[in-house]
């Protein structure tokens, strides 16, 4: 709930004052594959919390960023297709996820 | 923000993290620990590993000579609070469900309760969150080090279910091995799955109920505390 309540949020911020009745068609997110979410409860929330506002109706849009971490001991770059966070390369455990992590609000659509 | 009118609709770049207002505060809430002297540590676990049990043994093994207190957050009820206080450490509950039943605690929270506390007056600040191994990895609430508790009566593959929050957390509890001899769970086979999901991560097996490995985790919490310099 509070990240589809932040979400909106932000998707309102962004919308001009000035703009005569708007309505939101499209809602374009960016979620990394590890972010703590459920897609399907983030859109049951997003449409209850989204009602009255010019977001109601809007389809919610989620591009999956997959995860790529890099090995700190070789500079290895992956993109990691399970859970397991050992280097390929070198077989040493000091990674970093440099994808994978995002929660982003990438931008919206208003219907003409 | 730029504006591209293309054919039927309008589409606004708008290219902003959604937790950016929640990571603000928790940077916050770490400058005003930091001020007051205080060592942060955030417990998460799914509902039911024993996370109460385990802080009530605790403060009992810390206080008085580490000054410690207790945030807890829960969607509703005061039971862990009113348990947590039997220890004689301050305790403030959160009950989310004041405000829309969050399952998780977000920073903002943390900083309403923690300046009704004495803060300079603690060395140690434990906040129990709210029962839930997915929304807590996400939210910074301003701690120097968060710990995650799996039971052996969960399932030996949780830690390959919930990554984000084995990979986030700087120390695991494995609790209740007191009840080992009559369960079929691998205890390896769980700590190896922790240590895929994050390599290197230093795990205590204890049991809060019979104290068994209780030393090593307190340690690690007076040593932590000590390290701080506060």
């Amino acid at each position: 709930m509070g990240i589809a309540q932040q979400m909106i949020s932000i998707a309102l911020e962004a919308i001009p004052k000035d703009l005569p009745d708007p309505r939101v068609e499209r809602l374009n997110l960016r979620v990394g594959r590890m972010a703590a979410v459920v897609e399907d409860s983030l859109k049951f929330c997003f449409e209850i919390i989204s009602k009255g506002t010019c977001l109601e109706g809007a389809q919610l849009v989620i591009e999956t960023v997959p995860v790529r971490a890099r090995c700190r001991k070789c500079h290895h770059e992956w993109e990691v297709s399970d859970v397991v966070f050992t280097c390929p390369s070198c077989e040493k455990g000091e990674i970093e996820v440099i994808f994978g992590r995002e929660l982003e609000v990438a931008s919206l659509e208003l219907a003409d | 923000m730029s504006i591209l009118k293309e054919r039927y609709y309008m589409e606004i770049n708008i290219q902003k993290r959604v937790l950016e207002a929640n990571e603000t505060m928790a940077d916050k809430n770490r400058r005003l620990f930091k001020e007051k002297g205080v060592f942060v540590l955030n417990m998460m676990s799914s509902p039911g590993s024993g996370k109460t049990e385990t802080l009530c043994k605790t403060l009992r093994c810390l206080m008085p000579e580490v000054a410690t207190g207790v945030i807890v957050g829960d969607i509703c009820t005061r039971n862990d609070a009113d348990r947590l206080e039997t220890t004689g450490a301050a305790v403030v509950q959160i009950n989310t469900d004041e405000f829309g039943g969050d399952c998780h605690l977000a920073a903002h929270l943390i900083e309403k309760s923690a300046l009704t506390m004495d803060l300079a007056a603690l060395d140690l600040l434990i906040v129990e969150n709210i029962g839930n191994l997915v929304c807590p990895a996400e939210f910074d609430i301003g701690e120097n080090a968060k710990v995650v508790v799996l039971s052996v009566t969960e399932g030996e593959d949780k830690p390959l279910k919930y990554p984000l929050m084995f990979q986030v957390a700087d120390i695991a509890i494995l609790n209740k091995i007191d009840l080992l001899p009559y369960l079929d769970f691998d205890a390896k086979e769980a700590v190896d799955n922790m240590k895929k999901v994050h390599p290197g991560l230093p795990v205590f097996e204890l049991s809060a109920k019979t104290e068994e490995g209780m030393e090593p985790w307190v340690q690690w919490l007076k040593d932590s505390v000590a390290k701080k310099g506060y």
